[in-house]
């Protein structure tokens, strides 16, 4: 059922954001959980991100070439929305080369 | 400042934020489709949580029928950076903003609005981030539920394309800190090679998506946590 999902989704984002700023008045202390905490999010969004960006797109070798166009970009200083864009477009303008090399 | 001031701030700021937003919630709504939601369900989905990768987890979640659980748990470790910012909110407001403006702020404190909300001097002026959600979480959930709709309209190749508009904003937000911290850096290509591994290893190939994504986060953030403790968090967050 969807919206049991989502429903889940929704309580559990808004708890984790509201929670802080009600009941943690003071940094937490543990060591080993504010550096967990800190890797957190970046290995998470790195796991997620590949390899499913070739899963993304109709050829996988596309989704790879936007992956490294993308930490390119990235790496290089451009923004979320700059960086997304290109990633598009390395997508849009590299598939029909791919889809012309493996299948001719 | 003025509160009205601050407010009209916020929405100029929001403006970028906001169409940022409107080409990656796109994006999102294209894997909605996939999972089976209606434009509604997009647009209210992404109005309430206003997370990218906490919805495409979700999404992925009811796509591949996982256990409620899992969406729970999933839930809590695609979103746990929020904890992190919004604890550093919390130490930022005046004593005298009441209650109910702290939880309003922190409901809409996505990465960008978060961080526009934290990089002004002084006080949190939660008329600002008020300001800044009024324009951006709009766009971010019009965004969602055209998604959904374009699925069906889009030519495949335009799909194919706005399908990884998310994941350059996954990488636009994972290399920043890798470049400053070699510790990240590590942990980073760590994960990109233990999750593809965990793609074409047998039996594990097999488990859940979920399952690998929690494992392996818990695993690599224990590891670099234990290799590479961290004494200074606040001033490493960003948005």
């Amino acid at each position: 059922m969807k919206y049991i999902h989502l429903a889940i989704m929704i309580v559990t984002i808004v708890l984790i954001r509201v929670l802080p700023v009600t009941l943690i008045r003071k940094p937490i202390k543990n060591k080993f959980i504010r550096s967990f905490l800190y890797y957190v999010p970046y290995v998470t969004l790195a796991v997620m991100t590949f390899p499913a960006i070739m899963d993304a797109t109709l050829v996988p070798q596309a989704g790879l070439l936007a992956f490294v166009v993308g930490l390119i970009a990235a790496w290089f200083g451009l923004g979320l929305f700059p960086v997304s864009i290109i990633c598009c477009l390395v997508v849009f303008l590299s598939e029909p080369i791919f889809t012309w090399w493996l299948y001719h | 400042m003025d509160k009205r001031q601050a407010y009209l701030n916020g929405l100029r700021d929001g403006i970028p934020i906001g169409l940022g937003y409107f080409v990656v919630s796109f994006s999102l709504g294209i894997i909605a489709k996939k999972a089976g939601l209606t434009p509604v369900d997009g647009f209210f989905a992404s109005f309430f949580a206003a997370a990218s990768a906490g919805e495409y987890a979700a999404f992925l979640m009811i796509l591949s029928s996982a256990p409620y659980f899992n969406t729970f748990v999933i839930s809590l470790i695609t979103n746990a950076r929020y904890m992190l910012m919004t604890t550093a909110l919390s130490q930022r407001f005046s004593q005298k903003t009441p209650i109910w403006q702290r939880v309003l702020v922190a409901f809409y404190a996505s990465d960008e609005i978060f961080g526009a909300t934290i990089a002004r001097p002084g006080y949190i002026m939660p008329t600002y981030s008020y300001g800044l959600s009024t324009v951006a979480i709009p766009l971010w959930s019009l965004g969602t539920a055209l998604g959904v709709v374009a699925g069906n309209v889009l030519p495949m190749r335009v799909i194919s394309a706005l399908g990884v508009a998310l994941y350059g904003m996954f990488l636009a937000i994972i290399v920043p800190p890798s470049k400053k911290d070699t510790a990240v850096l590590l942990a980073v290509i760590a994960s990109f090679i233990s999750s593809y591994l965990c793609g074409i290893l047998p039996v594990i190939s097999k488990w859940n998506s979920s399952t690998i994504t929690i494992l392996l986060t818990i695993v690599i953030s224990s590891v670099a946590a234990i290799v590479r403790p961290r004494a200074d968090v606040e001033q490493e967050e960003e948005a």
